[in-house]
């Protein structure tokens, strides 16, 4: 289990690199080192971006399946309509919109919970090839 | 800002070459943005040549920033081919939904340079932009500027 806390903009880096270490420690290919650091730097950006601060917690894991299960967990503003929010594209700050459904494409599993003015979790899974 | 541990931009000729060989955080893109233009201005350098086969990954704010740099050097009529991108970065690019839309490439250093000297000495006519859709480039070439 490892820990980065997002307060300011380097920690993304710290966040991706952390990320893709683990990744590599656990026996994932290049590609998806690279895939998992990318989600990473997205979702650590979003934390930074919305919420000013927040956490992402990085624990393999092997329920179901043996891999990488990443939670990023902020106190901020939430988000109003996740389905919009999925939307390539739609950004409610000036960002590229790519964050949410990027992260998305770049994982195997996603979860989102979030609660207007209490703030979001994110869960994105990798897992390991059978 | 200037960042003390700020990327160097090389001149050769009338091309500038920069290699990036850190882990880029957002303001640090931002900075080397505003160098490589301010660079170009300077200089009236034709071309610049980025470096980016040491990044580890490319993500959609660094790819819109390298994609925005090439749109702002067209206006400052120069080109510039991004060499040396690492297969994984390739697919995650356009898995993350990012298509670097208007920014020439090329597998390496090598044939970065020789496409540039393509580009710039054919004004553009010879070689298809990778966007054809805006064509900043050559409606910032008109007669008598050059």
């Amino acid at each position: 289990m490892n820990l980065v806390r997002i307060k300011e903009e380097r920690d993304i880096v710290v966040a991706r690199s952390a990320a893709k270490k683990i990744a590599q420690e656990m026996g994932f290919g290049l590609v998806d080192q690279t895939r998992i650091s990318t989600a990473v730097s997205e979702l650590a950006r979003n934390i930074y971006l919305y919420a000013g601060q927040g956490e992402v917690h990085i624990e393999a894991d092997c329920n179901p399946r043996s891999g990488l299960r990443i939670t990023f967990t902020d106190q901020g503003p939430g988000i109003a309509d996740i389905k919009l929010a999925m939307t390539d594209g739609w950004s409610s700050v000036k960002s590229m919109g790519k964050g949410l459904p990027g992260a998305a494409r770049l994982s195997d599993h996603m979860e989102i919970q979030s609660e207007l003015g209490k703030g979001t979790t994110v869960i994105i899974e990798k897992w390991l090839p059978e | 800002m200037l960042e003390s541990n700020s990327i160097p931009i090389l001149k050769l000729k009338e091309f500038l070459i920069v290699s990036i060989q850190t882990d880029l955080h957002d303001r640090m893109a931002e900075q080397l943005q505003y160098d490589i233009l301010n660079r170009i201005s300077e200089t009236s350098a034709k071309g610049v040549l980025i470096d980016i086969s040491a990044l580890e990954m490319v993500d959609s704010f660094i790819g819109r920033t390298l994609a925005d740099t090439a749109k702002m050097a067209a206006t400052l009529d120069a080109d510039i081919v991004i060499v040396g991108m690492n297969p994984a970065v390739a697919i995650t690019l356009v898995e993350l939904g990012l298509s670097l839309e208007g920014v020439y490439t090329a597998l390496n250093l090598d044939e970065g340079y020789e496409l540039l000297q393509k580009i710039t000495t054919a004004d553009g006519e010879d070689i298809q932009n990778p966007d054809s859709e805006d064509s900043v480039v050559e409606d910032m070439n008109e007669p008598g500027s050059d």
